[in-house]
């Protein structure tokens, strides 16, 4: 086995830590820890937050890429050859799924197959019938099954929420579950373990049941939507996250130096963004895609498998994505420097003769924090969702990667059949939709608390 | 005033510039003109003479950016950039790769377009405001609350659901529009409901919260606050004071998508075969038409441009206080 | 409430007389009612100008407009040739090098002659291109600017004339096809046929450059084709270098389309030209229809010409038998990109007729008992009727065989192929992606075409055994055995040590795509070896292919003509692209020097017994060498609902819309009866929102109420 890193597992690993640690650095700083008091006093931002983590739990296992070794009696060597392919974490638990793939349409628990096909049997009789599924097993009784799953959902979040509760009030154990248990708690803890049960208990049903059954229904060539709708949180989630925070370096760069320069500098900067935004979106994006595509076509030494190459061209589209958003908030960043650089204690500062790039980093950075993340969270969910357009243009993600976009856009086709293959969209819908609901209902929350002109 | 429009002007022109550059740039990345030469006539049998002849023709044949076998000036100019370019200022837009005047196309597809946008506009900014009025006259109710929430969730749908579903439902199921087409004049208002409705209803979310937060900014107001002490009712005091204040942060946001309007939506109109610009740039997307595609992304500046231009005016019609 | 619920009904009222019927017609109810058909187009046509197109979407429309000499009957099989603008098919005479006549077999044959006769009845459409003024000028031919300035559509004219047509037109066509900066597609392979047109070619593209330059119009009466000879009114003789049977095949296409010289001269006036007005966009034919409007962003109208010559429905026991064509009065092409409006609205009966798309296959049609492919209960309820038959076309995964790994003729690499051959199995691919619509492929040549052979005989041995008077694919355990042979036992290079990796490049853009991807590399994945996609636009997949730069691709090729070397001849060694800067059409580089020694003794020949076995030779050097997977014929199923008749499927001709009829009474009928409007939800809709604006206005006023008690400090 082989750990293999790939350009975006590397970028997503790196924001998680750099994430950890600019949350140890606010923990030091109690204003900042008092407004993320503030924030997470409401159930509704405790549970989406539950949620977002859960969702980036399975981007992360789905970031661990990893070379499996290929059995030893097929090599003549004694060293040891490595498979071309690569599989995450992910895959590695939902290997059954993989493997087990039908034949072709199967609904959400059938047991058969959806359409009907020609068979000759043995007197020489053309039927048509409907043949079983290969991989599922009824001999066990589903509802056993299912109880058995909640059972084991339930124990075992039950005991990592109890966990965390004494981690955290090691000394008063019972006085906090009881608190927490009446909703008494400072922060919305109640709502916060009852979004992760939920979550646990839900996943481990689906999961426990996907041995058996197929649990989401299988597509086209027979491929399981469970496992397909679990893998595109990645792309989902990538998406949404490293666009922003490509772009943001050059946003907020961009946008404080021209609020705080002036001059040449500011029209320069205002020149490039005025011009970059008054080009219809998808049309830069669509132009920026396919020369994308044009490069990666003469190059392609830059990857050997499939997963590579569609791993770059997610890499690509994340790249294009920022260079087409960051204008919005360049623009409001530039603003509200010019705005705060105008205020007292700014000119003072100038006044005393402090570097520019102190007064940057004390005075301006620190008040910008507000909007730089209220447009994070906000264009999050708008990225989420801009994927599926994308995909239906014909600009999206590689089309053999997983992702929703690629899934409702298959689904279109499907929905036209009749009877109607409903899942791979309803799929589709749900995954993306919790998140994007969680991202919205998490942002709504955090410009509550940060802005001030939103207090009702 | 009038100083004030023609130095707008002047200054979109180095945007336009940059504008071309861009395009231009990333679309003869993606394609060489051998390669459009070959999508344009056809898959079968096609010989490199006629492709050397397609290329002469168009003026493909010229040299991006620096003419080297020219002299003295001509090595600048007489490039297909600089070619290409001097044409669209003249709104000549020249022939698409089909052979069609881009110009008459254009000049052609516009109305469809804006006969799916303007209404879902004006209907979408009625519908928006009232519900958001409606939310602010009963604020932090349950109503609000829900309605807030109801407002994030359909938010949260990506657009192409509703259109998949706003078609089979609707035309699919219960036969009342056509699924898909179009038709100019009266005749042509059974087609454009169904696509009006799923535009607005795809935009409730954002905008209802959007013009809801404007309110509550102004209701908080003194001058509302001493409105309501004078014992006006609560609708009036909606409609005489908060809507009228709001409005000017509502221009802001508005006037600027409006000459916008006319380039389409790309995703609507191809859901529902309405031959505007949306669709026309999609299709020059996909068959990799560069000169259309130049086109649109030149008008969609020029207008988004205009919308700058006429947001500002309208600032000083509605705000004494502004002065250009 | 009384008041809201009378608003409720004078809300239907208003609403109901708005729509008579039905609401959901796509069309106007006066054209769904007259004998007009409606269909479809999925892809804009880009130009409409004979010469110059060579894409099914456009023939569609060119075909029924204009008229080349010859055309298929439509109903005989195998596909058979009868003259359309002729009174009789063309006679041939074989030339020696003095131009004196030999015989057909005669060794000294260098040229030989076609004699056309026309008949004398057939005129154009009205145009105002042949209007002429008093002195016997064209009226329209020279217009001035202020002329020009009211003219926005050909209907702007006052004046529309015919003429008839002439054996100059014909000629006229080929000397357009001459003409390089007219971009005919077929220009190149013409030259090596007919006498005369290289040198034509060169000469006119240089005047045709000159005329260009200083803004004159090109008049091409005054050249001639050394080969191509007009005598007198209606007789017109084509010379044509060496044999070549295949060149009448050619005289029922597009290319050789009678073009007035009034009508070029027309469109080429440069006023005319920035409107979109030109012959690409606005046909002049003799056809049974003219195209009365275009707009390809929209919809495409034909009508009849009033001035079509007498023609009739073939001689059959059909009703409609002797009976005088056209039947159909107006045809109107609407846009429509999406499969699923299109298939919804032929369910709604507002499509006349619909091909069946993969999604709509389980709806259609089900396999009956005894195996053949039955209407679904559904469809025949709505009497709709199913027509099926396989196309003359071929889908194949190509291996390029000047890759060093794929590639070669060497006996490693033929196993590797073979394996590979066996390993991907089409019958799977058929019953999943085109839902049982094809038939594997045993050859290049799909049925329908001579040289293909149906059972044992036409077997490719190389993959299938022949068990029970069935094919059946050979075993995977036998595929691999041939990998290992070829040197990757399991897939395991003996060379190397590491794995078989494989390119296959696509150009993969739809959103199926994955699927289909999966499944490749499932099919590879059963001989252990590990296939990369490598998907690109089709642009890029094209150019690819034609440098040689790839190990894998699927491909398709699409009848010209029925004849066997239309198909082999994409593996003619001196076609291949590499050899031939990307111009060659054999795209997997196939050069078997036995192969094309066959090839070139088969072409000329007629289809004969020795023919038959020739083409069974080179079939059979073929399977072996494997440059192909073999792949697919696609079947092609179309629907058409009871009241369009005569409909017949014909895989070759284009002009088939003049035999087809429309019951436009039983049309309305059944729109009428399927498409009823659902009004329940409507009046739920209705009355919740009543409800909701009732049970505001009472929150409100409590609300009003409670806060003035409020601030009174009552309560």
């Amino acid at each position: 086995m082989k750990l293999v890193m790939l350009w975006t597992d590397m970028l997503v690993w790196g924001l998680v830590i750099a994430l950890l640690l600019w949350s140890w650095v606010i923990s030091h700083n109690p204003q900042v820890k008092k407004i993320w008091h503030t924030i997470f006093k409401s159930s509704i931002a405790m549970a989406s937050s539950v949620v977002l983590l859960f969702y980036l739990l399975f981007t992360l296992l789905d970031s661990i890429h990893l070379r499996l070794a290929l059995p030893l009696e097929s090599q003549k060597s004694q060293v040891v050859e490595y498979e071309v392919e690569m599989v995450s974490l992910l895959d590695l638990i939902f290997e059954h799924n993989i493997q087990n793939t039908e034949r072709t349409y199967s609904a959400p628990f059938a047991t058969a197959e959806y359409a009907s096909s020609i068979v000759v049997d043995d007197e020489g009789i053309t039927k048509q019938v409907y043949l079983p599924l290969k991989y599922v097993s009824t001999k066990d009784d589903f509802m056993k099954e299912s109880l058995l799953a909640l059972g084991i959902g339930l124990m075992l979040s039950l005991l990592i929420v109890a966990i965390h509760i004494w981690w955290r009030e090691r000394s008063r154990f019972i006085l906090a579950c009881q608190e927490i248990w009446r909703g008494e708690s400072d922060l919305a803890w109640r709502t916060a373990y009852g979004t992760f049960i939920l979550l646990v208990v839900t996943f481990t049903w689906l999961y426990m049941l996907s041995y058996s059954y197929h649990v989401l229904g299988t597509d086209k060539v027979g491929g399981d939507v469970l496992y397909q709708s679990f893998k595109s949180i990645r792309t989902g989630v990538l998406i949404g996250i490293l666009t922003t925070v490509i772009m943001l370096p050059v946003a907020v760069i961009l946008g404080v130096s021209a609020g705080l320069f002036g001059g040449w500098v500011d029209d320069v900067i205002q020149y490039l963004y005025t011009t970059l935004s008054s080009i219809p979106g998808v049309l830069l994006i669509a132009a920026g895609v396919l020369s994308m595509q044009v490069m990666m076509d003469n190059n392609p030494t830059w990857f050997e498998t499939t997963l590579e190459r569609s791993d770059l061209r997610l890499l690509f589209l994340i790249l294009i994505l920022g260079i087409t958003s960051w204008t919005g908030l360049c623009r409001v960043l530039r603003a509200e420097t010019l705005k705060i650089s105008q205020m007292e204690f700014v000119t003072a500062a100038k006044a005393f003769g402090v570097s520019k790039l102190t007064i940057i980093r004390r005075h301006i950075v620190p008040n910008l924090m507000h909007i730089i993340l209220i447009s994070v969270v906000l264009d999050f969910s708008g990225l989420v969702l801009a994927e599926a357009v994308l995909s239906y243009v014909g600009v999206g993600v590689d089309p053999t990667m997983h992702s929703w976009g690629n899934m409702i856009n298959q689904a279109r086709l499907e929905m036209a059949r009749e009877p109607m293959v409903w899942w791979s969209l309803f799929s589709a819908f749900v995954f993306m939709f919790i998140l994007v609901l969680a991202a919205n209902l998490f942002s709504d929350r955090i410009q509550r608390v940060l802005d001030p002109r939103n207090k009702v | 005033m009038l100083a004030y429009i023609i130095r707008r002007l002047l200054y979109a022109i180095p945007i336009l510039i940059g504008v071309n550059l861009i395009t231009f740039m990333l679309f003869f990345m993606v394609n060489s003109p051998d390669d459009m030469a070959r999508a344009q006539l056809g898959a079968k049998q096609v010989t490199p003479e006629l492709i050397a002849s397609w290329k002469e023709e168009r003026g493909y044949d010229k040299p991006l950016f620096i003419n080297t076998k020219a002299e003295g000036f001509a090595q600048v100019s007489d490039t297909l950039f600089v070619h290409e370019s001097l044409k669209l200022f003249s709104f000549d837009f020249g022939f698409s790769d089909s052979n069609r005047n881009i110009g008459a196309d254009i000049k052609e597809r516009m109305m469809p377009s804006f006969s799916i946008a303007l209404p879902t506009f004006m209907i979408a900014l009625i519908t928006n405001i009232s519900l958001a009025l409606l939310l602010v006259l009963f604020r932090g109710s349950m109503l609000d609350t829900s309605m807030m929430i109801v407002a994030v969730m359909i938010m949260s749908v990506s657009g192409l659901f509703y259109i998949i579903a706003g078609q089979v439902l609707f035309s699919k199921i219960w036969h009342w529009v056509p699924i898909s087409g179009y038709e100019s004049g009266w005749d042509g208002v059974k087609f454009i409901i169904l696509p009006v409705m799923i535009g607005v209803f795809a935009g409730i979310g954002s905008g209802v919260r959007w013009y809801r937060s404007i309110f509550l900014e102004q209701i908080n107001q003194d001058y509302v606050r001493t409105a309501r002490a004078k014992g006006l009712s609560e609708i009036k005091v909606l409609f005489g004071h908060v809507l009228r204040n709001g409005m000017l942060p509502i221009l802001t946001g508005v006037v600027v998508i409006i000459p916008s309007l006319f380039m389409g939506s790309l995703i609507m109109e191809s859901f529902f075969g309405i031959p505007g610009l949306g669709s026309y740039t999609i299709d020059a997307i996909n068959s990799q038409d560069f000169a259309i595609v130049k086109a649109m992304v030149f008008l969609g500046s020029v207008l988004y441009i205009i919308g700058l231009i006429l947001t500002d005016i309208s600032y000083t019609l509605f705000d004494p206080r502004v002065k250009l | 409430m009384k008041m809201i619920i009378q608003n409720v009904f004078l809300f239907m009222m208003v609403l109901f007389p708005l729509h008579s019927g039905v609401w959901n017609n796509p069309h106007s109810e006066e054209k769904s009612a007259s004998n007009t058909l409606f269909t479809s187009f999925s892809l804009s046509p880009k130009r409409l100008d004979p010469v110059v197109s060579y894409n099914a979407n456009e023939w569609a429309f060119i075909g029924q407009i204009y008229e080349p000499p010859l055309q298929y009957n439509y109903l005989q099989r195998p596909y058979k040739l009868e003259p359309l603008t002729l009174t009789q098919m063309p006679t041939i005479r074989y030339l020696d090098k003095e131009r004196q006549e030999v015989d057909e077999n005669d060794e000294r044959v260098v040229y030989s002659e076609y004699r056309l006769e026309l008949r004398k009845d057939i005129r154009y459409q009205d145009h105002p291109a042949f209007v002429k003024d008093a002195k016997d000028h064209l009226l329209y031919a020279s217009l001035s600017e202020e002329a020009l300035e009211k003219i926005e559509s050909l209907d702007d004219f006052g004046q529309k004339t015919t003429r008839h047509l002439l054996a100059e037109d014909y000629a006229y066509a080929i000397k357009r096809m001459g003409v390089r900066q007219n971009h005919s597609p077929i220009l190149d392979s013409m030259q090596t046929y007919i006498v005369g047109l290289k040198t034509f070619s060169d000469d006119i593209t240089k005047v045709a450059k000159e005329k260009k330059s200083e803004g004159e119009v090109l008049d091409l009466r005054a050249y001639d084709i050394s080969g191509v000879k007009i005598l007198g009114d209606t007789t017109l003789v084509i010379e044509i270098n060496g044999k070549y049977p295949q060149f009448l095949y050619w005289l029922t296409m597009n290319f050789f389309a009678p073009i007035p010289w009034e009508a070029d001269l027309f469109y080429q006036q440069k006023g005319l030209v920035s409107k979109n007005l030109t012959l690409n966009w606005y046909p002049v034919g003799t056809g049974a229809y003219y195209l009365a409007e275009n707009n390809p962003n929209k919809q495409m109208r034909l009508v009849k010409n009033p001035n079509f010559h007498d023609e009739t429905y073939p001689a059959s026991d059909h009703e409609d038998a002797e009976k005088k064509l056209p039947f159909i009065d107006e045809v109107i092409y609407s846009l429509e990109k999406e499969s699923i409006p299109l298939w919804n609205k032929f369910l709604q009966g507002y499509y006349d007729a619909s091909g069946i798309s993969s999604e709509a296959f389980d709806q259609a049609v089900q396999i009956s008992s005894s195996g053949t492919m039955g209407l679904s209960e559904e469809m025949q309820e709505k009497d709709i009727s199913l027509i099926g038959s396989v196309q003359p076309s071929t889908f194949y995964l190509a291996f390029n065989m000047v890759d060093p790994i794929v590639g070669g003729y060497t006996e490693s690499s033929k196993k590797l192929r073979q394996a590979i051959s066996i390993a991907i199995d089409q019958e799977e691919y058929i019953s999943i992606f085109m839902n049982e619509r094809g038939m594997a492929a045993q050859s290049a040549i799909p049925p329908g075409i001579f040289g293909y052979e149906e059972g044992k005989k036409g077997a490719n041995t190389v993959v299938y055994d022949w068990v029970d008077g069935k094919h059946v694919r050979r075993s995977l355990a036998f595929a691999k055995q041939l990998l290992a042979e070829a040197g990757y036992p399991n897939g395991i290079s003996t060379k190397t040590g590491k794995p078989l990796k494989l390119h296959y490049d696509t150009a993969a853009t739809g959103p199926d795509n994955r699927a289909l991807m999966d499944w490749y590399r499932k099919q590879f994945d059963t001989l252990g070896i590990q296939l990369v996609i490598r998907a690109t636009d089709y642009n890029r997949f094209q150019d690819k292919v034609r440098k040689g730069k790839t190990q894998l691709f699927s491909w398709g090729w699409n009848a010209d003509y029925p004849d066997p070397e239309n198909f082999l001849f994409l593996l003619y060694g001196a076609n291949a692209s590499v050899d031939t800067n990307g111009a060659g059409i054999n795209s997997s580089n196939y050069k078997n020097p036995a192969f094309d020694k066959l090839f070139e003794k088969m072409k000329t020949m007629k289809n004969t017994p020795q023919r038959m076995d020739i083409i069974r030779q080179m079939l059979k050097i073929s399977r072996e060498d494997a440059p192909w997977v073999w792949g697919i014929h696609p079947k092609s199923l179309a629907l058409s609902h009871a009241w369009y008749r005569n409909v017949i499927p014909h895989a070759m001709a284009n002009n088939t819309l003049k035999y087809k009829r429309i019951d436009a009474a039983l049309r309305i009928k059944k729109q009428k009866e399927w498409n009823q409007p659902v009004v329940t939800p409507l009046i739920i809709i209705a009355l919740l929102v009543l409800l909701m604006i009732f049970s505001l206005r009472r929150i409100y006023r409590n609300r009003q109420n409670r806060v003035i008690c409020q601030e009174q400090g009552a309560c």
